[in-house]
């Protein structure tokens, strides 16, 4: 069996990782009665004896995750090692600074990458060392900040260099357009040259999503109406203190359970058996028809389990109509009303084919599929449910729609870019009789000017960084636009007409 | 003689298990509906093609498991191991960590050269045992990345290995509305490459079986489990010992002999001759009496067909290219694939 290293880098990827391996943990030890360490937990831990040397089989002595925890502060960290997961990671694992990277891409990628590249790598070499076969690395990280966006996005290059032949899965957190961080635009279009060129496959993941998820858990709970207890267990969102709480924040522990609720049903038929398998390679070789085109929408369901054993159970073809609704999507788009490139159905639980080829037919006439994949759907049945679940589905698509949220991101990106050039002639406004046309005019000149040097201002953050240039900006709101460019050309295929092609003619 | 039967796949040895328990299970059933000598020896000669002995006295099938991933290989080998009636070999497999991905030319190009060694040796070790050598009987999925482009390298092997030996591949075809999506493309590239080496492809087609379990047995959740016994129903019936027409007290000592039969495979025939019928006087897993039709005909062509223009379509595109170019699968070998497969649709057209 392969294994898979967990890279969390910046505040973000340290506190969804942080999450993830606290579920990993639970979700095993529901499946995993007697202890023993077997190939599924074999995945993503290691067995330790109490000298720290690995065991390969036999019982649990002490579990150790394979990860490696990278941030230029120390606050998110040295909570988790203080936290109920602190033996879960040891010293070796972990890269960590004081000063932090001032939301600037180019200090997380172009400062901390050199500094600390040598060390990255020293320490990937040595978790790689650890797996006797090692399939996959996942990077979690934020896309509008500095260190997960600048440094996680480096260390996406530093992977490709040192271990060409492992996939490298990508779960970024896109800025909202009220992030409070102004240049997250920035940050997120010089992160996106990097997706492009050097991720096999990226989950985009939007926190208004997430957030309107929780919402939607807290409205159902709260509702008071008969039959609405929840099995604790089952919610996506649950908790059981992986990072210790914060009670005057957004709902960001909520928020990230979600995604690394995502993770664990992303890897759960490569860990668990199940009558038609999928391993991490399946989803880029099915998903993924040409190189660039590897972002993938995600929708998961269910999002809880009602306790009352009374109330019978929303019927299975529910979960499947509900993974392709807007609801329960980890990103706002519109895939229903975009074009569909692959999906991928990852079932979980007391689910059968029939069941699945059943919901395939009635969904499909809803949906538009590219012309040259009629029918492609990927389907995968794992035995294993998540905890406190009968059955789960993950739905991966690629599809047309996460073009407007990346022109959005441009849009955003070139608000803050774009040198206005405002033309004042300010000597024939001397010479002139003030009026209050003229006297509007320079006012809005001024305010011209203001804008031209707070962005001038915020450049220069970057600019004055060693090897960051202009260039670097504009190559990369070029790979961005070749991006949208290609999804473009999708979508004008859609409705069309479709035209068999010419079958080769043979002669007898 | 015997039959060496390879399980290729998580496919493969999901069937390849279902078969080998339906044939164990027939084996023990004392209401053979026929005489207790006549039992016995038809007991005798299922034994001798499909299981050896051991000290131990339970059956130990005559297979070979194979995948590039542990998963369902440990699967496997325990389910037999726990039915108390048969069970496999103790050293009849070989699997690897890591799976092909749903890629023919992974399957093809990298796990078949790197393992051709130790997978020809297990089989040589395997063949060694036996008096006589039947053929082989290759169970595969089309699909996905181990079965059909493993399975198309293997059966390249098995021909240059033993080119006297009769090589029948058992053939899974998947459910139209994919499992995989790149489905028909390993389909193109494995049929292509099987027909250059293999000496009959029997062909099961998930749809059809899915149909028979829903329609005629009335199954309400049909499960791959279900599928599976389907499939390995009509498997151990084509492979029932049947009396020979030369000497109708004897059962065949070849079972996949008949098969040789050129009346079987011309496309010009007397209607008299195109019709083979083997019996036997034994019913089949407590069915009084049960027919198996293996016929070669046009009824392939449709989904042959269908599946050859999906791939062409998408081919045309270029979509998934690129993950069969970087393991060394290049645009002219499936040209080459679309080639071969054209000719036989034309040539059963033609019919």
């Amino acid at each position: 069996m392969a294994q898979s290293v967990v890279v969390q880098v910046g505040q973000c990827g340290n506190q969804i990782g942080c999450c993830f391996w606290d579920l990993a943990l639970r979700e095993h030890a529901s499946v995993n009665k007697k202890g023993i360490y077997d190939d599924a937990l074999k995945n993503f831990f290691r067995n330790v004896d109490t000298r720290g040397t690995g065991i390969s089989k036999g019982r649990i002595c002490s579990l150790k995750a394979r990860a490696v925890l990278i941030d230029m502060e120390e606050g998110v960290v040295n909570e988790i090692l203080q936290g109920p997961l602190k033996d879960v990671f040891d010293s070796k694992q972990l890269i960590t600074n004081v000063s932090g990277s001032g939301n600037n891409w180019a200090v997380g990628y172009k400062v901390f990458g050199s500094h600390y590249r040598d060390q990255i790598v020293e320490k990937l070499r040595q978790t790689a060392e650890h797996c006797d076969c090692l399939q996959c690395f996942f990077l979690i990280h934020s896309m509008g900040g500095g260190t997960g966006s600048g440094l996680g996005t480096f260390i996406l290059n530093v992977l490709e260099d040192e271990f060409p032949e492992v996939y490298r899965f990508v779960t970024s957190v896109f800025p909202s357009g009220e992030d409070d961080v102004i240049t997250s635009p920035y940050n997120s279009v010089l992160a996106m040259k990097e997706l492009n060129e050097h991720a096999d496959c990226v989950l985009p993941i939007e926190n208004e999503s997430l957030f309107d998820i929780v919402s939607k858990i807290n409205q159902m709970i709260n509702s008071g109406k008969p039959g609405t207890t929840v099995k604790q267990q089952s919610l996506v969102t649950l908790n059981e203190g992986g990072i210790k709480k914060k009670l005057d924040e957004k709902p960001f522990d909520k928020m990230n359970n979600i995604v690394a609720n995502l993770l664990l049903n992303l890897t759960s038929s490569s860990r668990f058996e199940g009558s038609l398998n999928m391993d991490l390679n399946e989803i880029s070789m099915n998903l993924v028809p040409f190189p660039q085109l590897h972002y993938l929408v995600s929708s998961l369901t269910p999002l809880y389990t009602l306790a009352d054993v009374n109330i019978p159970p929303r019927r299975l073809d529910q979960m499947f109509s509900d993974a392709f609704s807007k609801d329960y999507q980890l990103i706002q788009a519109d895939p229903k009303h975009s074009l569909y490139l692959a999906c991928a159905l990852l079932v979980r639980g007391n689910v059968q084919i029939s069941d699945i080829r059943r919901n395939i037919e009635r969904l499909k006439s809803s949906l538009h599929f590219v012309s040259w994949n009629q029918e492609g759907w990927k389907t995968s049945l794992c035995s294993v449910p998540p905890v406190g679940h009968s059955h789960s589905l993950l739905a991966l698509a690629n599809n047309t729609c996460v073009k407007p949220t990346f022109m959005e991101l441009k849009n955003r990106f070139l608000r803050l870019y774009k040198k206005k050039a405002c033309v004042f002639d300010i000597t024939s406004f001397m010479e002139r009789n003030l009026s209050v046309r003229s006297l509007l005019k320079f006012l809005s000149f001024l305010v011209c000017q203001a804008a031209l040097w707070e962005s001038l201002a915020h450049l220069h953050h970057y600019l004055q960084v060693d090897r960051m240039e202009d260039s670097c900006f504009t190559e990369a709101v070029s790979s961005l636009s070749s991006l949208i460019e290609k999804y473009n050309e999708l979508d004008v295929t859609k409705g069309l007409p479709i035209h068999e092609q010419v079958r080769l003619n043979i002669v007898i | 003689m015997s039959v060496v039967t390879v399980q290729l796949g998580q496919c493969g040895n999901q069937i390849g298990y279902e078969v080998f328990d339906t044939m164990c299970r027939d084996l023990h059933n004392t209401q053979g509906f026929c005489s207790k000598r006549e039992n016995e020896i038809y007991q005798a000669s299922c034994k001798e093609h499909f299981f050896n002995e051991d000290k131990s006295e339970v059956p130990v099938a005559r297979a070979l498991l194979i995948d590039m991933e542990p998963k369902v290989i440990s699967q496997t080998l325990l389910k037999a191991a726990h039915s108390g009636r048969w069970k496999y070999g103790q050293h009849s497999h070989f699997c690897q960590r890591q799976g092909s991905g749903n890629n023919w030319a992974y399957g093809y190009s990298v796990h078949g050269p790197k393992h051709e060694e130790s997978i020809m040796n297990l089989i040589q070790r395997e063949v060694e045992e036996y008096d006589s050598l039947s053929g082989f009987s290759i169970i595969m999925s089309m699909a996905g990345g181990t079965g059909s482009g493993l399975g198309a390298f293997l059966t390249q092997n098995l021909r240059d290995a033993y080119p006297n030996s009769f090589i029948m591949n058992q053939v899974i075809w998947p459910y139209g509305t994919g499992e995989v999506i790149v489905q028909n493309y390993n389909s193109v590239l494995t049929l292509s490459h099987l027909y250059r080496s293999s000496d009959a492809l029997l062909v099961h087609e998930n749809d059809v079986v899915h149909k028979i379990c829903a329609k005629l047995m009335n199954i309400k959740q049909i499960s791959f489990r279900d599928v599976n016994q389907v499939i390995a129903h009509q498997l151990g019936s084509v492979f029932q010992p049947t009396y020979s027409s030369e000497d109708s007290f004897q059962y065949r000592r070849n079972p996949l002999g008949g098969f040789k039969d050129p009346a079987l495979y011309t496309s010009w025939l007397q209607p008299s001759d195109a019709f083979c019928e083997w019996r036997t006087h034994r019913a089949f897993n407590k069915y009084e009496k049960s027919a198996a039709l293996v016929s070669n005909s046009q009824f392939l062509l449709k989904p042959l067909d269908t599946i050859v223009g999906k791939a062409w379509n998408m081919f045309a595109s270029k979509a998934y290219v690129h993950q069969y170019t970087k393991f060394g699968i290049e645009e002219e070998d499936f040209l080459d694939s679309f080639t071969v497969l054209e000719q036989i649709v034309a040539s059963y057209c033609n019919l």
